[in-house]
């Protein structure tokens, strides 16, 4: 019996010595993901239950609290900005030519029925900031070996309480993600793909994101372009730049 | 008395021309005083429902508290202030915690709000006793509107996500224990309302409300400069604002109409004169003055506002008093206006309101009458006994 506790065990510390620390996937992941700052061009595909429609965007964003997006596609919404700053966020409507100010829960609304809220579009935070990271195990995703983390926030305000990813073990990058409640239900699923080498970097120029207790089949999000830490002038980030 | 009998047999003899006028002034005397019943009506059942299921005898708001502000909602709550937790605990203030939320009726998504009540309180008409449960599951009521639009029904299960006071995401199924039907919007679209317990729970904000609801009126702002008492009065301003906006139209149909009237009657006036020149010579010649032929001329005016009276009291008394009973459907979609409207309205007719319009028309159309008859004291009497035209 003793033989048989001693072996199960050494048998588990082993598998858990296979497992690698939590911490240092996600700075890899941060390392692949986060930046000073960056510039890039993005379409939006949201499928609706009826109808599908396209959103394109170009972003600068700087550090974790300003960001800057302009839409350029469809023309109805051509010349639309959006300034956010800290925990405010400004859109400018060329169509009333005004500058209107959201805040607080007004940000957690989807952006134009998508399946994003301005606050996932616009924020750029370290996971290493937020969350506490447990290997739990591996599996394959689409024909890549993948640790499989689970996190939990150590910080309290914060969107989600715990999520689990999916991690590509070369290239340190998601390939998938669940975002659940408090109570566990699950709430959102992104599926990251086209992973593609940009300045030294891992960086997926597809994500998918579905909010599972909506129907519909979600929406893409797909980089057209992007930039890594080029110099991006003061005035973007002030809201005169809004209606210029 | 002369001038009276003389006014009535003149006008009795005028025929046709006589009741045509008289009958356009009863059609004004019945419109106005059914516009202003009914307009009345609506005025007392509004505030009544507003009172029943929404403001109580007043309410105590959370200073940051605003309702035409969303913005304001994330920081719109606060503990109970001691002086006023007794009356909470007895059931004369109801506490109501309201936050933000999203609902997933059949996969779509929709925001809501999310309001926490007491399922014991008596002070509103909310049938909040259905929200009691043996804790297995979160109960919630909606109004007939909300559930419409949701299509949810009785016994259904929706997922509920909202945010905690720390903005992280939870979500749970609530089930929808009663639809009830109330005439005022605002406590039905858009609006879920719980056990004020679960929702301080689902928010992390133990003992909180936004707004407490008071059982009667009398109450007044405490020294916590962090609740702010607004009475029935200022909670009811806006229905005040919307009738009285309709009044204003109202007074404008009947400013119309009576003009109409008046017009007639003052053509009627100026034919009079015109036509009868010889007449008014006769009266002169035996031995009237002018004022006095002044005087017939204007009570022979004022009187069709007397028979008018007596015509509209003749077809309008039963029209307006079946209508009071039966009342006036309002179609279907008159919720969507937002504002307080039950689906029938009862107009009231008070005395006040048609003593005044006979008093206002009969004022009206003496002034009406005197003005054309002014020229009556211009007139030569022997001309006028000759006939000649002047």
């Amino acid at each position: 019996m003793k033989k048989l506790i001693l072996l199960l065990l050494t048998g588990f510390s082993t598998l858990y010595a296979q497992l690698p620390d939590g911490k240092q996937i996600l700075d890899k992941i941060d390392q692949n993901l986060s930046s000073e700052n960056r510039v890039f061009s993005s379409s939006m595909i949201i499928h609706g239950r009826r109808t599908t429609h396209t959103i394109r965007l170009k972003t600068w964003t700087a550090g974790e609290n300003k960001s800057f997006t302009e839409y350029l596609f469809p023309v109805r919404e051509q010349g639309t900005k959006m300034l956010k700053l800290e925990e405010q966020l400004w859109i400018y409507s060329p169509s009333t030519d005004r500058i209107i100010q959201i805040t607080g829960h007004m940000l957690r609304q989807s952006v134009m029925g998508s399946d994003l809220s301005y606050e996932d579009l616009m924020e750029d935070k370290k996971l290493t900031d937020q969350y506490i990271a447990k290997v739990t195990g591996s599996e394959i995703v689409d024909g890549h070996n993948c640790w499989i983390i689970q996190l939990t926030a150590f910080v309290p305000e914060i969107a989600y309480q715990e999520q689990k990813l999916w991690v590509d073990q070369e290239r340190n990058i998601p390939l998938r993600e669940e975002m659940f409640a408090k109570s566990g239900t699950l709430l959102k699923k992104t599926e990251l793909s086209d992973v593609q080498r940009i300045n030294g970097r891992w960086y997926p120029k597809k994500i998918v994101f579905k909010d599972m207790l909506k129907e519909g089949s979600g929406t893409e999000f797909l980089i057209e372009e992007i930039e890594f830490n080029v110099p991006i002038a003061d005035y973007i980030f002030s809201k005169a730049s809004l209606k210029k | 008395m002369l001038a009276f009998k003389l006014a009535l047999r003149n006008l009795l003899g005028a025929g046709l021309r006589t009741w045509l006028n008289v009958i356009i002034l009863s059609f004004s005397f019945i419109i106005i005083i059914w516009l202003k019943g009914l307009l009345e009506g609506w005025d007392r059942q509004a505030k009544n429902d507003m009172i029943k299921w929404e403001i109580g005898g007043g309410q105590f708001w959370q200073a940051s508290y605003d309702p035409f502000d969303p913005f304001t909602l994330l920081d719109s709550h606060s503990t109970i202030p001691d002086v006023l937790s007794d009356s909470v605990t007895n059931g004369t203030l109801v506490p109501v915690l309201i936050s933000q939320g999203t609902i997933y009726p059949n996969g779509r998504m929709q925001s809501v709000l999310f309001k926490g009540i007491s399922p014991e309180q008596k002070v509103l008409a909310l049938p909040t006793l259905k929200l009691k449960s043996d804790g297995t599951y979160i109960p919630a009521i909606i109004g007939s509107s909300m559930a419409e639009s949701t299509q949810l029904k009785e016994g259904d299960y929706v997922t509920a996500r909202w945010r905690d006071k720390n903005g992280t995401f939870d979500a749970a199924e609530i089930r929808i224990a009663c639809i009830y039907q109330t005439n005022v919007p605002s406590v039905d679209v858009g609006q879920v309302w719980l056990p004020i317990d679960n929702v301080r729970e689902m928010m992390l904000l133990p003992g909180e409300a936004t707004i407490l609801v008071a059982n009667k009126e009398g109450w007044k702002t405490e020294k916590s400069d962090k609740w702010i008492f607004k009475d029935q009065k200022t909670l009811l301003i806006d229905i005040e604002n919307i009738i009285k906006a309709k009044s204003f139209v109202g007074i404008l149909i009947w400013a119309i109409l009576l003009m109409m009237a008046m017009l007639a009657v003052f053509d009627t006036q100026v034919l009079s004169i015109f036509r009868r020149q010889k007449e008014i010579g006769t009266y002169v010649a035996l031995g009237m003055t002018r004022g006095q032929v002044v005087q017939l001329f204007t009570i022979e005016g004022a009187m069709h506002s007397v028979l008018a009276t007596l015509v509209a009291a003749a077809y309008g008394i039963p029209l307006l008093t079946f209508q009071a009973i039966r009342g006036i459907s309002i179609p279907v979609e008159s919720k969507d206006f937002g504002i307080a409207m039950a689906a029938k309205l009862y107009p009231v007719y008070s005395l006040t309101l048609i003593t005044g319009t006979v008093i206002v028309v009969l004022i009206v159309t003496t002034i009406v009458s005197y003005w054309p008859s002014r020229k009556i004291g211009r007139l030569s009497p022997t001309e006028a006994l000759r006939g000649r035209i002047q």
